[in-house]
């Protein structure tokens, strides 16, 4: 048996719509039609009445989860391109962001969103978002790079009493592959090192944890050793484990898929600076996509963003420093 | 700190029209002069923020709160004073969460008219307007999942909050599930400073229900009994399965936007006209007019009012304000993941 990302995320949420009745899942296409991408295919004739359409409203949608959860429900949103949920922005950091703050009350909503880059995406159906959400206090944001992270960490969101935002990545519904769900898993927080290596440590998360092993791959045969940190949850960050990879190596590479200016990579490299200065050998470095919108050709796009050919060159660049 | 909201208030207007009318003007009498009390803090400096009356929507706001019962959704906005009285909020509420105090719903973390009780169905507005509109549909979403047969949600907006995005897709979405939601618009004339003509073009925003194929019906805001009328009838069509519903009602603020505006553009022709009317001595006129009180009543009802407003400030004053040696910095419920927020020993809460 073979399982995708897609598939785990959502035999996650057929799981938790089975056990626990306060779940539901709302976005446009999801029901019968079982949504863009297939994530919740099938669930709406399982659960019956629990997986419902949504009109073209964002705003509403999310606004529809506070009120929902103010009530104990667990509500799971699929926005149906992380792009769009700029529509429903206000809701999620001043309305779900906010309500444990102001009230003391619990706000659990699972919010999906498929992100990143494929090619032929263009500006409006490959970004990637967690940065934006990770700088508001009230949210958590996960960026799963496995089949396993998927199905676990989905059901982790699920059951937690906070927003969660969720960053799928849409390449990797199809082209990551396990050979079954998992049946323990990391909790929701902690970093997992995915790849041992004392010369440097690359951290990434979401679909450049493969890119980043791809790198590891190679440079190996060129005598490197590079230790790959996967951060699983960017919010919140797990320094200790990335400061603990740069004591054995004495390098760090940081890398992301979203825009330069501020965000997870710049967060990296910040405490590790601040925390653990005297650790580095050489000047930190982070690589992201360029400071443009990502654009539609695939000659253009695949130059946009990280890959694992300019990843190789800037760890090449930093083993030299 | 936590605190439970005293069992609403009203369960919706009952007995003889008299004792209706009756206790929805001691309602508006009260939320009148605890605005006052509030425009005079302010004065005097001793709130942080801004101070957002309900002078002029008193009626309208009276027959949000009346005409809702227990385990109902209100959630009222800037101008619903008297409404909040009505659907059982504590005059205490209002003085802790202007002041500050850290005995409020808000404990000194959010101020003025941010306050509320969410389990309880009273939802506690964010500044966005339209916003709290999609909230109402998830309570009320939430009942049906439940079970919970006939609630109802009342969501206040103001005639410049129609214009938002937030609003069209909220009560599109009622309509779409066939929600029991009453959306109760103040078109008081001016969003801030704003006028109508410059914030829709519709002859009426009531043809805006239509739009959105829900019912709906238009009320004269100075007048407490048409909006008594009105909004009842209006939450009843919901409760009984008639799904989302409209009220446009009309009538002037009789304040700025805040106490900080002097509300030197608002019209004087419209002040000197119908809409500019003040529904509380409309109300007043309608109670002496019908013999239900006399003029040493309505006096005798006033320093009720004003005894009542004074001890509460009286009292919050005297209450801590909020320290912030002994908050819990800590944004998440999930604290195990919430980063640099370490356990404060006697932290409040």
């Amino acid at each position: 048996m073979s399982i995708t990302y897609l598939d785990a995320i959502r035999e996650a949420q057929a799981r938790a719509l089975a056990e626990d009745p306060r779940v539901f899942i709302y976005g446009q296409d999801v029901g019968a039609f079982g949504g863009a991408f297939k994530a919740t295919r099938g669930l709406a004739q399982r659960f019956p009445g629990r997986v419902l359409d949504a009109p073209i409203s964002e705003d509403a949608m999310l606004g529809l989860a506070v009120g929902a959860a103010i009530e104990g429900m667990r509500p799971i949103i699929e926005i149906q391109f992380a792009d769009f949920s700029t529509v429903a922005f206000n809701q999620i950091v001043n309305q779900a962001a906010t309500l444990h703050w102001r009230t003391n009350l619990p706000c659990p909503i699972t919010i999906r969103l498929p992100c990143g880059g494929t090619s032929g995406g263009g500006p409006f159906h490959s970004q990637s978002l967690e940065s934006l959400y990770a700088h508001y206090p009230g949210l958590v944001v996960l960026t799963p790079a496995t089949v396993e992270d998927a199905y676990s960490m989905l059901l982790e969101a699920v059951a937690l009493d906070d927003p969660v935002v969720f960053c799928e990545h849409k390449y990797l519904y199809y082209h990551l592959k396990a050979e079954q769900l998992p049946t323990e898993a990391m909790p929701v927080g902690r970093a997992r090192l995915a790849r041992a290596g004392r010369d440097m440590t690359l951290v990434a998360y979401s679909a450049m944890v493969h890119e980043a092993l791809a790198v590891a791959e190679e440079l190996a045969s060129e005598g490197a050793e590079i230790e790959v940190v996967d951060l699983r949850s960017v919010k919140p960050l797990d320094t200790d484990t990335v400061v603990a990879s740069v004591a054995r190596t004495g390098r760090l590479l940081c890398v992301g898929e979203a825009w330069p200016w501020g965000g997870v990579t710049a967060e990296v490299i910040a405490r590790v600076a601040s925390e653990g200065f005297g650790l580095l050998d050489a000047p930190p470095q982070r690589l992201n996509a360029k400071d443009t919108p990502t654009p539609y050709h695939p000659n253009l796009w695949a130059a946009h963003r990280p890959t694992a050919r300019s990843i190789a060159a800037a760890a090449r660049n930093l083993l030299r420093t | 700190m936590v605190q439970s909201l005293p069992s609403p208030s009203t369960a919706g207007v009952t007995g003889s029209w008299q004792d209706a009318h009756t206790r929805a003007y001691r309602l508006m009498l009260l939320a009148r002069i605890l605005d006052d009390k509030f425009a005079s803090l302010y004065r005097m400096g001793k709130i942080h923020g801004g101070v957002f009356l309900g002078r002029g929507q008193e009626a309208l706001s009276v027959a949000s709160g009346l005409a809702l019962r227990k385990g109902d959704v209100f959630a009222p906005l800037i101008r619903d004073q008297a409404g909040r009285l009505a659907f059982g909020e504590p005059v205490l509420d209002a003085v802790r969460t202007y002041l500050g105090s850290a005995l409020g719903p808000m404990r000194g973390r959010d101020g003025n008219v941010h306050r509320g009780w969410p389990k309880e169905g009273l939802l506690p507005m964010i500044s966005h307007l339209g916003a709290m509109i999609s909230v109402t549909n998830g309570v009320l979403l939430a009942h049906r999942f439940k079970g919970i047969a006939a609630t109802v949600g009342v969501a206040s907006v103001g005639d410049g909050g129609t214009s938002t995005g937030s609003f069209h897709e909220a009560v599109n979405q009622a309509a779409v599930e066939k929600l029991p939601l009453v959306v109760v618009v103040a078109n008081n004339r001016y969003a801030y400073s704003t006028p109508n003509e410059r914030q829709f073009a519709c002859r009426s925003l009531l043809e805006k229900a239509a739009g959105y194929g829900i019912s709906g019906e238009t009320v004269d805001g100075t007048d407490l009994s048409a909006c008594l009328k009105v909004v009842g009838r209006c939450v009843n069509r919901a409760r009984a399965g008639g799904g989302p519903q409209m009220v446009i009602a009309t009538f002037l603020r009789l304040c700025g936007h805040g106490e900080h505006d002097d509300a030197g553009y608002v019209d004087p022709a419209m002040k000197a006209s119908l809409i500019g009317r003040d529904c509380l001595k409309v109300a007043e006129g309608q109670l002496l007019e019908n013999h239900w009180a006399d003029a040493s009543r309505l006096e005798a009802w006033r320093l009720e009012a004003l005894r009542a407003v004074e001890e509460a400030v009286a009292k919050v004053q005297r209450e801590p304000a909020p320290n912030p040696y002994r908050q819990d910095w800590c944004a998440l419920a999930s604290r195990h993941l919430a980063e640099g927020c370490e356990p404060v020993e006697g932290a409040e809460k």
